[in-house]
């Protein structure tokens, strides 16, 4: 074990690490709207909108997102100048953005299941009641259901989370400089796989756990109702 | 209907010939999978063993496992493997006085790393599942004077197998996904063939396409077995009730 290599190798990743974080960033945010609205088509949406969102579902959860990426990325390439015509080409141009479409399609399939459970979830006296009380429509929908139902889907939703945080390693096949791209590229050098490794994987490590606590936080946060109460007594 | 011939005349068993190439490398995709499942499977029974263990080093070393192998992408661990390994085996070689590069076997790398990481989510599958075998059964079975070995073989694993059949097939789906970045060994897999004819014949939307409809119908046979297999270790429940 080499210390000052470690070293090293560690300042030469951290320089890829914000790259990583705005990957991540990008597609979850991204995704994560995506999925509201694909969920929302699953859950009201009639058989139309169910059999399209199934399908969805299914191509993207049930192929590797690498070959999903290289479709996105190698694969409309190949349609350069309808792409051209159609004025998107700068963004079909760009690794970075194939990589952040591929992560926001794949993560929206996954997210769009973990909401329609969140939705499914709520229960039907909880809208009753807010209907008595004279809500309706977004108001409802804003303060009731969207509120109970992230409740519900915060956990998976979290698995989600770290999920995406190891899946932006994959953009590195498509030549983007993010941690782990950096970190083959450092191994393909100096063949001192070990060391490398430790150093990637501990930054990794740490950046989910560091999710992991805001996670726990924001659970904490958003259900005051399971709470213990204060204690009188004291 | 051109549209169609063309596809047919470049994937299909045409001149060309990459269709019989590809379902080859399906067949490949399908072999490491299976092998680096079964290896995850044997790693991970030793882990959960080792995370119901009553000394408390014994579990932690067991949790360090599941949470380092789970926190770190895939891809790194590929890495790890392939060139750790390759390393290994160089420094090996020079025990005997061999100094020029020996590659690690590619086939092995994807065994290897897809088994260290399916072991860890096998692990916390297979940890549940002994937790919901019923005390009653495990009384019932001391009682009649069953000892350790067969009680474990004749109830507890099959209990354990039947609870855990619906996890496995979630680890079995998510191996066989990453499986795909093996590619990156240079192992000839379904993404790295579809990568060396989109190469060759610079029609990569085609090939990447099919990719996915090739992946899409082993996952989805996959999940049609998995479901058999819990309708048959479930005979027992419904026989019971």
């Amino acid at each position: 074990m080499d210390i000052v290599f470690m070293r090293e190798t560690f300042l030469t990743l951290l320089t890829g690490l914000p790259l990583t974080i705005e990957l991540a960033v990008t597609s979850i945010l991204a995704g994560s709207a995506l999925a509201l609205v694909i969920a929302l088509f699953a859950v009201m949406g009639g058989t139309i909108g169910r059999a399209i969102t199934r399908a969805y579902v299914f191509v993207f959860r049930g192929s590797p997102l690498l070959v999903q990426m290289f479709l996105i990325y190698y694969g409309l390439g190949q349609f350069r100048h309808g792409l051209q015509d159609l004025g998107v080409w700068w963004f079909f141009r760009e690794p970075y953005w194939c990589a952040v479409l591929a992560l926001t399609l794949n993560t929206a399939a996954y997210c769009s299941e973990i909401f329609r459970g969140g939705l499914q979830a709520v229960s039907m006296q909880q809208v009753e009641a807010a209907r008595a009380c004279g809500m309706s429509g977004i108001l409802l929908f804003r303060r009731i259901i969207l509120p109970i139902a992230i409740r519900h889907a915060l956990p998976a939703y979290g698995n989600e989370i770290i999920l995406m945080v190891k899946a932006t390693a994959l953009a590195s096949v498509i030549t983007i400089m993010e941690v782990t791209g950096l970190a083959g590229k450092l191994i393909a050098d100096s063949f001192r796989a070990f060391e490398i490794f430790i150093v990637a994987g501990a930054i990794y490590l740490a950046i989910n756990f560091v999710v992991t606590r805001m996670l726990m936080v924001l659970e904490f946060w958003l259900s005051p109702h399971m709470r213990m109460p204060p204690n009188p007594t004291t | 209907m051109e549209l169609i011939d063309s596809y047919l005349a470049l994937v299909g068993a045409g001149q060309a010939g990459w269709g019989p190439l590809l379902l080859t490398a399906a067949a490949m995709t399908i072999g490491v999978s299976v092998c680096g499942f079964l290896a995850g499977t044997v790693i991970g029974s030793v882990v959960t063993f080792m995370q119901l263990s009553r000394h408390m080093a014994v579990r932690w070393c067991a949790d360090c496992y599941t949470t380092i192998l789970r926190g770190v992408p895939d891809l790194l661990i590929i890495y790890l493997f392939y060139f750790g390994g390759s390393s290994l085996l160089g420094s090996v070689g020079g025990l005997f006085g061999y100094h020029g590069f020996i590659g690690m076997p590619a086939f092995l790398t994807g065994t290897l790393a897809l088994g260290v990481v399916s072991a860890a989510y096998q692990a916390e599958v297979f940890r549940g599942a002994f937790k919901s075998v019923a005390r009653g059964e495990l009384e019932a079975a001391s009682a009649v004077g069953m000892r350790p070995w067969p009680k474990f073989r004749r109830i507890i694993a099959p209990l354990v197998l039947r609870y855990a059949i619906p996890g496995l097939g979630n680890t079995w789906q998510l191996v066989l996904k990453e499986s795909a970045l093996i590619s990156v060994t240079g192992l000839v897999e379904l993404l790295r063939q579809s990568q060396i004819a989109a190469g060759s014949t610079r029609r990569p939307f085609e090939f990447y396409l099919t990719a996915v409809v090739l992946y899409l119908v082993i996952t989805w046979v996959s999940s049609i077995l998995f479901k058999r297999m819990e309708a048959r270790t479930a005979q027992g429940i419904r026989r019971a009730l």
